[in-house]
């Protein structure tokens, strides 16, 4: 049988990312014991995947060093599945972990949204975030050709940094129209600091077609992506690449504070000023809040934590600079709106659940996404709907049901690991 | 400390710089991560942990997601996408 | 004869869809009605075991009579149906429950069920995963296993074709006296209706008495190869017995995806479904004291289900207490996948008026009043 660890905090920080790395830091000023769990091997979620030990200075780093020279305890490696009444479990690669905490943070950041089109579960296709992560991972892309489609400022970040690897960035491909990005990028210059990024943005990206009103329509290959169809100005073209880094912008990962009862509006948790849930003691910062990028979330993540650890004036003093950065999740709401051609693009055969290989017709039949589920059995496989509910909510306009146990896919032995508690949480 | 590491993908050695997955130990070794009930290929799409689309024997214990593994010295890795 | 006005059932899980194929394939017309959609109930919650059972004669009687049916209709069914003949292997862990292994093999043989006992030695290699020693087992081959939401699907798309209408999303707010009304309003007029709502068969028809029974599954990834029968501890026998105690029993089940599916537990007057951690852990840790190297296997999804349960086990098929024209098709506890079909057939048999296959005073809906009286 496995181990079970126990470990106690009075502040538990959930997600390493940039929302949980600057929540941690602020609550550790007060003295007391901070966790911070996150399930990648090292901290720094997915914006700051690998920073942790690169050998250039960045903003990443200061805030690493940081943390390294904290009293946070970095708890690698370890996903949390379960939440009920002050206790967390966790599982790592040997053991299950039981984490009781006094205050709770919950920083689990966001994923991509995947759209299925023909040819979309080529081996070659990822997400726009998903090829960053890969390269950040030791995929070399150099001298690969890559096409980077979909929405939202992800793909921008990703072919800059993908030219930074060496690779040949063919085109940019944003289904947005041209006055909404045109409008998006006037209202971020507004932001504090983002005017001198666009710049430099713009110089990383020079020569590399921006094209917007323009949309994977398939992709093809035998075993492995060849060649990308898009759509431009009503007519197509084909592209051949190595890679297709396609993603939709980004969903928040709120199953977890779902779990812990807190209560969302309109998708995201609903936190007050001091970024607290509807659940008296359990914190939300960062992109499940709503997605805002790095500055938002730094900051929302430092009013979390000195908010968790009764620090409110501290809090208090970084509601202005919130505020100026808040406006971010407005800015993107107007600017990436998925348009109607999207729902068109899959055919009949095209897969929509890739874990059970569910077609898209096969869920036309039904009306309901538990019914899909339960007959077609969308969902139902180890992504536990992460890839495929937010399509099907798109294409279908289907409610997902509610959250259950585990939040990830454990061994049997962790499961039996969740501590019993009187009434389970409805 | 090494710059590199070699693991085995489907008994193929493959060197990977040192902290890189094995799921970039597989793509860099041509093979893909899985085969899916249907039988096609597939190879990651996320990158972060979420579409399970990487996953593949390491050491002998099958399901593993790779993006989220980091490379040790003589890994035995079986993709067989 | 003149055939009946438009038949209506209520529920369009596993029982009703088996009853709406059964009327259908007679000639009658049916109207099926579902407040959510196909097996939302306990039919999509369901392990899906087609087993023989021998807690008593009326419930060998109708567990047998079912399961030679769905062997019947194997051929017809397609691949989503999952039909898998892997048959039952009962395990012993000591003497005690080797000798129920010995009564059952008696029994069943008696009977013309074929089983087969196992030695300590057989069981294990019948079953790998299994923990030595056992006692021994025994194997009962003509058992199977059907994904339960599919099955249902399968019987109320042939209905359909034969003719029978479906209405999903609409809650049924009363029956009787030849009306089935929705809460909307609408009214349907028939001839019979059929009470196949499972748990909420007694908001529709007063007088009979079922209970949720809680239970819990887990369903893992993909190990093919990993497990080949459904596998239940005799144990299990002991804690089903148990009116009010919560219990956990050993039962696995393979699926075709090479998916195992782990259980089992039942629970009373637990009317959330939400998952209960302190039961879920028993369930699981039972299941590891038979076969230890499930704690490994990578678990998916975590569901409960209810089990419409009556006190004497036996579901209720016949007319409802207050009214003849309202035929009760419900409480099936555990066995409503198993005995669906002869559950259907015999509902068909009281509205034409024809002999049932087996006797169908065990399972009349007025045994209920007349027990209650004689207390």
């Amino acid at each position: 049988m496995d181990s079970v660890k126990q470990l106690r905090f009075d502040v538990a920080v959930v997600g390493a990312g940039p929302a949980g790395i600057a929540a941690a830091l602020a609550a550790a000023d007060s003295g007391k014991t901070i966790g911070l769990i996150d399930d990648n091997p090292a901290a720094g979620g997915q914006i700051w995947r690998g920073a942790h030990n690169s050998a250039q200075p960045s903003a990443s780093s200061i805030w690493f060093d940081r943390l390294n020279k904290s009293a946070v305890q970095t708890v690698r490696g370890t996903r949390v599945f379960h939440a009920a009444q002050g206790e967390l479990t966790a599982e790592s690669d040997d053991s299950a972990t039981q984490i009781s905490y006094g205050k709770l943070i919950l920083a689990t950041g966001a994923r991509e949204l995947f759209l299925p089109f023909p040819g979309w579960t080529l081996p070659n296709v990822m997400g726009a975030g998903g090829l960053q992560a890969l390269a950040k991972s030791g995929l070399d892309i150099s001298g690969k050709r890559i096409v980077i489609a979909g929405t939202g400022p992800l793909l921008l970040a990703v072919a800059a940094y993908a030219r930074q690897c060496g690779a040949k960035v063919v085109a940019i491909c944003e289904q947005t129209t041209r006055p909404l990005m045109a409008r998006f990028a006037l209202k971020m210059t507004l932001v504090p600091g983002k005017a001198a990024e666009a710049v430099r943005l713009a110089y990383n990206l020079r020569g590399i077609p921006h094209w917007t009103d323009c949309w994977p329509v398939a992709a093809f290959g035998n075993r492995r992506l060849e060649s990308v169809r898009i759509s431009r100005q009503g007519q197509t073209s084909e592209i051949e690449c190595d890679y297709l880094a396609c993603g939709f912008h980004l969903i928040p990962n709120i199953e977890l504070p779902r779990m812990c009862g807190c209560r969302l509006e309109n998708g995201f948790v609903e936190v007050d000023e001091y970024q607290q849930t509807s659940i008296a003691g359990t914190f939300c910062a960062g992109e499940p809040t709503g997605i805002g990028g790095l500055e938002l979330a730094l900051v929302a993540g430092e009013i979390a934590g000195y908010a968790a650890t009764n620090w409110e004036d501290r809090a208090r003093h970084l509601f202005s600079k919130r505020a100026r950065y808040q406006k971010v999740v407005r800015i993107l709401q107007d600017a990436f709106p998925l348009r109607p051609e999207l729902k068109n693009l899959a055919r009949p055969d095209t897969l929509v659940c890739r874990c059970e290989d569910v077609s898209h017709q096969q869920l036309r039949e039904h009306s309901s996404w538990r019914g899909a589920k339960l007959h077609a059995r969308c969902g139902m496989g180890p992504c536990q709907g992460r890839v495929c509910a937010p399509a099907a909510q798109f294409l279908f306009g289907w409610e997902i049901d509610s959250v259950r146990p585990p939040l990830f896919p454990v061994r049997c032995s962790s499961l039996a690991a969740i501590p019993s508690h009187s009434a389970p949480r409805n | 400390m090494s710059e590199s590491v070699t693991v085995r993908v489907n008994g193929k050695p493959v060197t990977v710089r040192a902290g890189a997955t094995v799921a970039v130990a597989v793509l860099a070794s041509g093979a893909t991560c899985r085969a899916s009930v249907s039988g096609q290929p597939r190879s990651p799409l996320c990158g972060m942990g979420t579409c399970f689309e990487c996953r593949v024997a390491i050491n002998g214990e099958p399901q593993r997601r790779s993006c989220q593994v980091l490379c040790e010295a003589n890994m035995e890795i079986e993709a067989n996408g | 004869m003149n055939k009946p006005a438009e038949i209506v059932i209520v529920g369009a899980g596993i029982v009703g869809a088996a009853c709406a194929l059964e009327l259908s394939t007679e000639g009658l017309r049916v109207l099926v009605i579902d407040e959510g959609f196909p097996s939302s109930g306990s039919t999509g919650a369901a392990m899906g075991h087609i087993v023989v059972m021998d807690d008593s004669e009326a419930q060998f009687a109708i567990t047998r009579y079912s399961q030679i049916l769905w062997d019947d209709m194997r051929e017809q069914l397609p691949p989503a149906v999952e039909f898998d003949p892997c048959g039952t292997l009962w395990v012993a862990a000591d003497e005690t429950e080797m000798a129920e292994v010995h009564r059952k093999f008696d029994y069943y043989r008696e009977r013309g069920v074929n089983a087969e006992i196992l030695d300590s030695q057989q069981v294990r290699e019948a079953e790998p995963h299994l923990r030595a020693p056992l006692a021994g087992g025994l194997r009962v081959p003509g058992d199977s296993v059907v994904y339960p939401p599919c099955a249902a699907g399968f019987l109320l798309q042939k209905a359909r074709e034969l003719g029978a209408r479906a209405i999903h999303g609409q809650p049924v707010a009363s029956i009787g006296k030849g009306v089935a009304r929705l809460a909307d309003g609408t009214i349907f007029a028939a001839g019979f209706i059929i009470n196949a709502a499972g748990q909420s068969a007694p908001k529709l028809s007063r007088g009979i008495n079922i209970k949720p029974r809680k239970g819990h599954l887990v369903i893992t990834d993909r190990y093919p190869n990993f497990l080949h029968h459904q596998v239940i501890e005799l144990g299990y026998l002991k804690s089903a017995h148990s009116l009010t105690a919560d219990s956990v029993a050993f039962n696995v089940q393979p699926r075709k995806t090479g998916q195992i599916l782990i259980g089992s537990s039942r629970q009373y007057g637990a009317e959330n479904s939400a998952v209960d951690e302190s039961i879920l852990a028993r369930m699981l840790q039972r299941a590891f004291e038979y076969m230890p190297d499930l704690s490994q296997l990578s678990a998916i999804r975590v569901w409960t289900g209810f089990r419409p349960a009556t006190p004497d086990k036996l579901p209720l098929i016949g007319p409802s207490p207050e009214d003849p024209s309202v035929l009760v098709a419900a409480g099936h506890e555990g066995l409503g996948i198993t005995t669906s079909l002869a559950t259907a057939k015999l509902i068909c048999a009281q509205i034409l008026g024809q002999r049932p296959a087996i006797p169908i005073q065990p399972y009349l809906p007025s045994r209920q009043v007349t027990a209650e009286a004689h207390v």
